[in-house]
């Protein structure tokens, strides 16, 4: 049969947790600093304003369709390729001279007269303004909403440790991927954020499955050593943990480069999340519960409580 | 015994996969491009016309077949380029009685409808369209509302012979001031009497002052209704676009989206259903010069060039318009000739009855943006009234009469398509718009597919060679999720799939068997640690079910989250990737365990491939 690991020993991986953690705490510090340095290149779901993908029949001439929009008044149009190089991605920040849903045809009427290639209309997105600050609002209510109700689940079916584990490691994916596409400029836009909602799923998962093999291994092994039965478990999971990272990694590389531009972003924010969440359910979510001082007690089935037991504890 | 399956729940696992199977099989038979013929109005399409334009397209091109259901001919078409053309034919023919949409007709087989199988709705960015979200401006509602009040009242009073020193608009109501406070107390009761849903108050700073403003309920009724209204407009103007299969709908309190497959021509359809513009008839003030304007009436701008002072009291407005013809009238100018409902025409006739010889004034009013925001950012509109056209009431008017003094054939055109859409009840503004081109779409849905099938050849070579016996059961169960989700998506009505919500499906993909390696990996070690293959199997699943039942509840969780945040494109991702959880957990535990116990349940085996 086929092994990833074979046949391995124990892995210490909690010997490497104190460096693991400055590592972490270093690379949230600089997402963050990151983030509110250089800021997110906010996409026009956020922003407002207008994009307008065209198509031309043969390859387009960027210069020319920023000098045909400078001197028709549109100064302020960020023109790039999207795609193949005869795709052409206009995007133009709110205004409010003229009427802003007519902009788009405006421009496209404008490139067909002007440019001699034919010029045919692929996609055109307008959000108001007011919308864009909603549509912000909401995404980011939204990322807080999952982190809380996953919080609640996981403290009910397991415990507060781990809980607070789990959403640590959680939210030490969402600032990383985040500090990334700030670090590299990548638009953030709707999709980016759908597809860290969907790296929290998946970091989650994998922290699930980690904890509860700990779980089980406090109840079943012998040694009581937290650390150990951490590694232990770790260890067991190991192989599962790279197998679905593998395939989930196979399936994001066919979005990635067979996905179209549309849903690049997509691909890169989970791709990244992916290696993130990987890495944070073994030494993010167990080191968090270890540091809180996990122990064999805590996760003990509880007791059937005998009757006339609970009188005495109310004596105390 | 260990690893068997009652034979009821094989069965039951079997027959839940072949509804899927064929709830999913529609999707299999690509659809006929396709004319859809309707009535405006909701009239039908009468047999004889249908005879005759399909007799008319038979001999110009070839038809693949036509029907007629329910007052509404669909004729199919063999390909895109004689789509384009049957529609020019078939809309020079019929004329601007009936509208012509471009459709793709759905080919599933007799057998599959019969089950009430249909294929999957595709989302705007996979059949290309647009999408508009637009904001109702009360502003203007408001204003109207009040100076309505304010004419009702000043009506009243006088009637009732109580004196008052002035009735006008004020911030947020009507302000009416009295000299003395008998008056006040005297116009308060007729008032509250006449008026039950308006409150009235006394103002502190003012003690013969009252102010009138509308109930907290009123305002809501009158904010619902007026969104109503535009709704219903908005749906008979989407008609006279002449599109297969829209959608208006209201969003929260006061916007409407709107979503237009198939849709081509943005700008006009843009024009079409953001266009305010309604018209108002009037009687010019015979008395009043421009210098000298009495309180009941109002300085106008003419289209051609100077004022005219017409009365405030309005003898009509456009929504007792019925119906509405551009033509020319004996000198070939642009008219439109106008047909009212019944009580629009009583009151045409009455009042002009009693008007002949008295010049009556269209009044054309439109409402553009003035690229000034308020606090909320919502664009300030501002009303721009026009005079078109002033003529003599030659007869007593009735029903049917026209209007002239338009510029030109075109504008005579787009005023009798709006006149027959109906006014807007209050302005509105297109605050998003996402529109996708046809090959954009296409292209999107090429883009979607090749990913989902790498992904899943990729994904399944992976689990052949890793797991061998084991992977192949797997890889089974992947298949049927994918089919599965598939299926469920296109059993649910108001689903549809979108780029995003393909990205789910990839996602779900390279997920799905994570299920699946966690048994395995079980079953591995069990092995490892010495049980016999059938403890193996039996304690592997087992055991690996709880980890899999948490690990999916709080993904979706993450994902009924996205669900409710629910805009737009990630709404499509949202829905996938839930349904890929439930199905996937059914598939890779459920399906890949009845297998399992078909193949080695019960049996003697001594090695397992896995």
């Amino acid at each position: 049969m086929f092994q990833i690991l074979k046949n391995v020993s124990t892995i210490s991986f909690m010997k490497w947790r104190k460096l693991a953690m400055v590592f972490s705490a270093v690379l949230m510090i600089a997402s963050v600093g990151l983030v509110s340095s250089k800021g997110l290149n906010l996409g026009l779901d956020f922003t407002g304003g207008t994009v307008i993908e065209v198509g031309f029949s043969q390859e387009a001439n960027l210069k020319d369709v920023r000098g045909i929009l400078k001197d028709n008044g549109f100064d302020d149009a960020i023109v790039q390729r999207f795609g193949s190089p005869r795709d052409v991605l206009i995007r133009l920040a709110p205004r409010q001279d003229v009427k802003a849903e007519t902009i788009g045809s405006q421009v496209l009427e404008l490139l067909n007269a002007k440019s001699e290639q034919d010029v045919k209309m692929r996609r055109i997105e307008f959000v108001g303004p007011k919308v864009g600050d909603e549509l912000a609002e909401k995404g980011g209510l939204a990322m807080l909403a999952a982190l809380i109700c996953i919080m609640i689940y996981v403290a009910l079916r397991f415990e507060w440790r781990f809980a607070l584990g789990a959403v640590t490691a959680l939210a030490h994916d969402v600032f990383l991927t985040i500090g990334l596409f700030s670090l590299l400029q990548l638009e953030f836009d709707l999709t980016v954020l759908a597809a860290i909602l969907a790296v929290i799923g998946y970091s989650l998962n994998d922290t699930i499955v980690v904890s509860d093999r700990i779980r089980e291994n406090f109840r079943k092994l012998r040694t009581g050593l937290p650390s150990e039965v951490i590694d232990i478990s770790l260890t067991q999971t190991m192989s599962r943990t790279l197998i679905t990272s593998l395939t989930t990694i196979i399936v994001l590389f066919a979005l990635f480069f067979k996905g179209g531009a549309l849903i690049h972003g997509f691909a890169t924010a989970l791709l990244f999340g992916v290696f993130i969440g990987t890495y944070s359910s073994i030494y993010v979510a167990s080191s968090v519960a270890l540091s809180l001082g996990i122990t064999k007690e805590d996760l003990m089935p509880v007791e059937v409580e005998k009757e006339g037991e609970d009188q005495e504890e109310m004596n105390l | 015994m260990l690893n068997r399956y009652p034979l009821w729940k094989t069965l039951l696992i079997t027959l839940t996969v072949i509804i899927g199977f064929l709830y999913a099989a529609p999707n299999l038979y690509a659809p006929d491009p396709a004319l859809q013929i309707s009535g405006i109005k909701g009239r039908d399409v009468q047999l004889k016309t249908f005879e005759r334009i399909k007799s008319k397209l038979d001999s110009q091109l070839e038809i693949k077949s036509a029907s007629l259901d329910g007052g509404q001919a669909l004729i199919r078409l063999n390909d895109l380029d004689s789509q384009t053309k049957a529609r020019e034919i078939a809309t020079q023919l019929l004329g601007d009685q009936y509208t012509v949409a471009l459709n793709m007709a759905q080919t599933t087989p007799a057998w599959l409808s019969a089950f009430g199988a249909s294929p999957l709705n595709l989302g705007l960015d996979l059949r290309g369209g647009i999408y508009f979200l637009m904001e109702v401006d009360m502003r203007d509602l408001m204003k109207t509302t009040h100076e309505q009040m304010v004419l009702d009242f000043k009506t009243d009073l006088r009637k009732e012979r109580i004196r008052y020193r002035s009735v006008r608009m004020g911030n947020d109501g009507v302000d009416l001031k009295f000299r003395n406070e008998e008056a006040l107390d005297k116009a308060l009761t007729l008032l509250e009497t006449n008026y039950r849903t308006t409150s009235f108050k006394q103002l502190k700073s003012d003690p013969l002052a009252l102010r009138a403003s509308m109930s907290p309920e009123l305002l809501r009724q009158t904010k619902l209704e007026a969104v109503e209204q535009n709704i219903t407009i908005i749906r008979s103007r989407v008609n006279e676009l002449g599109v297969a299969e829209p959608d208006v709908q209201r969003q929260g309190e006061d916007r409407i989206v709107v979503q237009l497959p198939g849709v081509q021509d943005t700008a006009k359809a843009k024009e079409l259903l953001g266009a305010t513009a309604t018209l108002q008839f009037r009687l010019v003030d015979p008395q009043a010069s421009p210098n000298n304007v009495p309180a009941d009436s109002k300085l106008y701008q003419r289209r051609e060039g100077g004022t005219v002072v017409l009365k405030k009291k309005v003898i009509l407005r456009g929504e007792r318009i019925t119906g509405a013809q551009s033509g020319f009238d004996e000198n070939g100018m642009p008219q439109v000739s106008i047909k009212l409902d019944a009580q629009g025409g009583n009151k045409m006739s009455e009042f002009s009855k009693n008007n002949i010889n008295n010049p009556m004034a269209t009044v054309f009013i439109e409402y553009k943006p003035t690229g000034k925001v308020d606090g909320e950012g919502k664009q300030i509109l501002k009303k721009v009234e026009e005079v078109i056209s002033v003529a003599n009431i030659s007869t007593q008017l009735g029903k049917n009469f026209r209007i002239t003094g338009l510029d030109n054939p075109q504008e005579a055109r787009s005023l009798s398509q709006l006149l027959r859409a109906g006014a807007l009840r209050a302005p509105i503004q297109i605050v998003e718009e996402r529109t996708v081109g046809p090959s954009l779409g296409k292209e999107n849905i090429e883009l979607g597919a090749t990913a989902i099938v790498l992904g899943l050849a990729g994904v399944l070579l992976f689990m052949l060679v890793y797991y061998r016996g084991f992977g192949l059961v797997s890889n089974v169960a992947l298949g049927a999720n994918v089919v599965l989700i598939i299926g469920v998506m296109s059993m649910i009505p108001d689903v549809a799939l979108t780029l995003p919500g393909m990205a789910g499906i990839v996602l779900t993909v390279g997920m799905a068997v994570d299920a699946n390696v966690l048994i395995f990996e079980r079953i591995r070690e069990e092995i490892r640690a010495g049980r016999s293959v059938q403890q193996a199997i039996h304690h592997g699943y087992d055991s690996a079910f709880s980890t899999i039942f948490d690990a999916n509840i709080t993904t979706l969780i993450a994902a009924i989250i996205l669900f409710s945040f629910g805009a737009g494109p990630i709404k499509g991702f949202a829905i996938t990737l839930s349904i890929g959880i439930i199905t996937s957990v059914f598939t890779a535990v459920v399906v890949t365990r009845a297998i399992v116990n078909l193949w080695v349940g019960g049996k003697r085996v001594d090695k397992l491939s896995i």
